[in-house]
């Protein structure tokens, strides 16, 4: 399977104008890639992934196309959407953990889930059962209700739903966020385990944590003020990143063995712009160190190497 | 250097249930002592009771047993009174930028409220240096910040002013609880910068947090807490480069790191069920709860 | 969340003119508190219109409304005009709404808020003392002490319902006092030296003025209702005449049967028209205040 996206516009509508959250983004994956999508708060990262499946409340759909397989997705229709959802596009929302009904045991709500899309909860049954011990969690954990869970064996739980119909496209949304970090090693792995095993097709996996991605991740996409910064594999944006704000995003990262004494990092002097009004051209002109009058136009998304995808005039392809 | 802030056997149980007829025990005879001019990092998962120990020591909760020194005095049984006197050394920024603001007044409100109880017969021009002088000692400039609304300021310049409020009294002693989880990438080295900053400046700085990346950039000692108890401690170094307790071990091959994919191991995490040792000697200055 | 859009703003200006905004295109709220206001202002100026005492037996019997000798509502069976009556039992409804709604709110702030911000033993107590009023069986409680009370004023009655209906609003303050209790910025207030008492009324407070607002309106609406349902049941003030004892005496009195629908129409309406208004009212700003409420 593979997801085009191309010339995407999703904004917020406000009493004060509009919020331009996602802006003219075009970028694919292909079949059994697992795409991190990293950037800082305000980027648009989590606004992207939710209008692959479902538009919340304000958001609007503005323009620009997404296919999956080969055949449009109809973002912009709720009603139309709703073949696809749970069936060939999946999320795990931000904050699964209270996704669970908490007055509802689990595999009730399952089966309710289940029931409502014209699945049938007993032909699925050892499915999920099978499943749920891959992932280490006992078949009792569907009698239990949510608040007996620990919040990894929620996370666990809420994948396992939201794959059980092998969905070509899986949307997870900063789940690992929440975790300590032994279980976020694990619930990672995980996601990997599903790739592997074709639970799943292809991932977007949105977290602002880079380091989780790298693990991870074939192939990272850095987002901010709404646009696409690049793209490339995990280990060309670690180790040899184009972008000047995927520099200096990188080179902020403390790992262990850098010490404050022998080698002091810096952030990024600034803050990312406020995507109500957004300044023309390109969006990280103001805090970049090498902006200069030719920023003043949007750089386009292009590609300057193999499989290197990079929005700066200062890049040469 | 005798310690700044000292804890001995410090116990937190909490009464839960109904009519409180069960225990939970939060914190289990904690002892740690901080220096001046030096960042000793409390490290933890969730559960593991290091908010609970930041809040006792600045007696935000009250400790059940064991004692808290503050330069040899006994702060665990302070009444109002002298703990105002003692908040004037100690100090605390917590987790949530935007929950530590109180939502309807301006932000610099928190400085308002130093000077109206620390230096009411202040002129205002004198404080209004010195309240400069305490921003520029965090990096931030006066007209960028000053009567502005909370949600008009970024998280960073958020966490940053509390750190000024701080300094405007005669800061010695800073708890800082997870002050950098709730920014972005980008800004959280500054914050974490001006820890260091302080600690050069001679305050004694207790960082807690649950990231361990962020624990050896910044601290000079660790301790590792894992359900209220000190599993393991020593100089930073030591803690992460001769790790001793199995849990310290098993958090240092979790973490996700930029230039190393992880192993091939496929547990779910440390499970087993120890039996708590006691806290012995496994090298200079270098204490875990393993079996000797 | 909508991203990238807090940190731009006016602060506290824009603010207030965005709630201004809605609320005065919010048209539950307009029409509440137009009914109100009007109600009110009748209250204020009808008594001035009203050309004979209400308790006085005029001698005209069962007359039905009239411009003649300033009858304008009618008059009851015992040729008591009905107007001044109204007007009168209008003013004091709107009395024993604001003291009686007046003083459940104060109570139950006092109780709520130092039960939500101490917490421990002190919440466990003021636990019973809500619960233990939250059951008192009012009717009964009434009964001993009009028994004992020669004269039952309005203010009586008004003390009365304050004292017996704060109950519920304490435990709805003391549950928002709680979740705001654990914000950290009155942690922060504390490490500022601010006292206990002091935090309440500025850093608690404030933060719920919104709540503290529109619980008083149900408070004032409810003291009505409950001196209504007191009058009518007879143990209303015995000095004066409201509009539940009006709707008592029409009814005792077999105004029904007798087609006099003067005298329990007018009251009845205006009960109603003036708790209902400010329940609706009270939607309407639940909708201004609340923004996920606001359909947009």
């Amino acid at each position: 399977m593979s997801l085009d996206v191309s010339g995407l516009k999703m904004y917020y509508r406000t009493v004060r104008g509009d919020v331009r959250a996602v802006d003219d983004v075009t970028f694919s994956i292909a079949d059994g890639e697992i795409m991190g999508v990293a950037g800082e708060s305000g980027c648009g990262k989590s606004s992207l992934g939710n209008s692959l499946v479902y538009l919340a409340g304000r958001m609007k759909y503005v323009g620009g196309t997404v296919e999956l397989d080969g055949a449009p997705l109809p973002i912009w229709d709720f009603e139309a959407m709703n073949q696809y959802r749970f069936s060939r596009v999946s999320v795990i929302p931000q904050y699964a953990m209270s996704a669970l009904n908490p007055t509802r045991r689990v595999g009730r709500m399952l089966e309710e889930l289940l029931k409502s899309r014209g699945f049938d909860y007993g032909s699925l049954q050892p499915e999920l059962l099978r499943r749920l011990e891959l992932v280490g969690l006992d078949a009792e954990v569907l009698r239990l209700y949510p608040i007996e869970l620990s919040g990894g064996m929620k996370q666990r739980t809420v994948m396992v739903i939201s794959t059980l119909l092998d969905p070509s496209l899986l949307i997870a949304d900063e789940i690992t966020s929440a975790l300590d970090v032994s279980t976020q090693k694990a619930v990672a792995k995980m996601l990997v385990e599903f790739r592997d095993r074709g639970f799943v097709k292809s991932m977007a996996v949105i977290t602002h944590d880079i380091s989780i991605l790298y693990q991870v991740a074939d192939t990272i996409l850095v987002m901010y003020g709404g646009q696409l910064a690049e793209k490339a594999s995990a280990a060309e944006i670690i180790e040899a990143p184009r972008h000047p704000y995927t520099k200096l995003l990188i080179s902020s990262l403390p790992e262990i063995g850098v010490r404050y004494e022998t080698k002091k990092l810096h952030g990024i002097p600034g803050t990312p712009p406020a995507l109500l009004d957004p300044p023309e051209g390109c969006r990280f002109r103001d805090r970049c160190p090498l902006a200069s009058e030719a920023c003043r136009r949007t750089p386009p998304f292009r590609e300057v190497a193999a499989g290197h995808h990079v929005a700066c005039w200062r890049v040469a392809a | 250097m005798s310690a700044l802030l000292e804890l001995e056997r410090c116990t937190k149980v909490y009464r839960v249930g109904s009519f409180g007829t069960r225990r939970l025990t939060a914190v289990s005879d904690v002892s740690f002592d901080v220096r001046a001019g030096e960042v000793v990092s409390l490290i933890g998962e969730s559960g593991s009771g290091k908010s609970t120990i930041g809040r006792m020591i600045l007696r935000l909760s009250p400790v059940t047993s064991g004692t808290i020194r503050f330069k040899g005095d006994d702060v665990s049984t302070y009444s109002d009174h002298r703990l105002k006197g003692y908040y004037r050394h100690a100090q605390g920024v917590f987790q949530d930028p935007f929950s530590s603001y109180n939502p309807v007044y301006k932000a610099d409100r928190v400085l308002e409220l130093v000077k109206i109880a620390y230096f009411p017969h202040v002129d205002r021009a004198t404080w209004r240096s010195k309240i400069e002088a305490s921003l520029e000692a965090v990096s931030l400039d006066p007209g960028q910040v000053l009567h502005k609304f909370p949600h008009q300021l970024s998280g960073g310049q958020l966490q940053r002013l509390l750190v000024a409020r701080a300094l405007l009294l005669d800061l010695e002693f800073l708890v800082a609880d997870e002050i950098i989880s709730m920014l972005d990438a980008s800004t959280r080295i500054d914050v974490l910068n001006l820890l260091g900053a302080l600690k050069a400046r001679g305050l004694g700085i207790l960082f807690i947090t649950h990231d361990l990346s962020l624990g050896n950039y910044i601290s000079d000692r660790t301790l590792i807490l894992r359900r209220g108890a000190v599993v393991e401690s020593g100089p930073t170094s030591e803690v992460f480069g001769d790790p001793r307790h199995p849990y310290t071990r098993s958090l240092l091959a979790a973490v996700p790191h930029l230039h190393q994919k992880w192993g091939n191991d496929t547990s779910y995490g440390f499970d087993s069920e120890q039996v708590p040792t006691a806290l012995v000697p496994v090298g200079p200055d270098h204490l875990a709860r393993v079996a000797v | 969340m909508i991203p990238g859009i807090s940190k731009k703003g006016e602060g506290a200006d824009s603010a207030l003119r965005e709630t201004v905004y809605f609320a005065l295109h919010n048209r539950k709220l307009v029409v509440g508190l137009g009914i109100t206001l009007f109600m009110l202002l009748f209250a204020l100026v009808g008594p001035l219109f009203a050309q004979h005492p209400p308790l006085e037996y005029g001698g005209h019997l069962s007359v039905a409304p009239t411009t003649k000798d300033g009858y304008w509502f009618g008059t009851t069976l015992l040729g008591q005009d009905v107007y001044a009556q109204f007007v009168n039992g209008l003013r004091l409804a709107f009395v024993v709404g604001a003291i009686g709604g007046g003083i459940a709110a104060l109570v139950g702030m006092v109780v709520g808020f130092t039960a939500g911000y101490r917490g421990g033993v002190v919440d466990e107590i003021l636990n019973m003392l809500t619960n233990v009023v939250l059951v008192i069986p009012t009717f009964a409680l009434l009964l001993v002490i009009a028994a004992y009370l020669k004269v039952r004023g309005v203010m009586t009655e008004s003390i009365f319902i304050g004292l017996t209906s704060w109950p519920w609003a304490a435990r709805a303050l003391r549950a928002q006092t709680f979740s705001l209790t654990s914000r950290d910025f009155i942690g922060l207030a504390r490490l500022s030296g601010e006292r206990s008492s002091r935090i309440i009324f500025t850093e608690i407070a404030p933060n719920m003025s919104s709540y503290l607002f529109m619980m008083f309106i149900l408070l004032f609406g409810g003291a009505i209702l409950i001196a209504a349902t007191l009058d009518f049941i007879g143990l209303g003030p015995s000095n004066t005449i409201s509009l539940g004892m009006m709707m008592q005496l029409s009814v005792q009195n077999a105004a029904l049967q007798l087609h006099l629908w003067w005298w329990f129409l007018p009251p009845g309406l205006a009960m109603m028209a003036i708790v209902g208004s400010l329940y609706v009212m009270n939607v309407g700003l639940d909708e201004v205040f609340n923004p996920r409420l606001r359909s947009m």
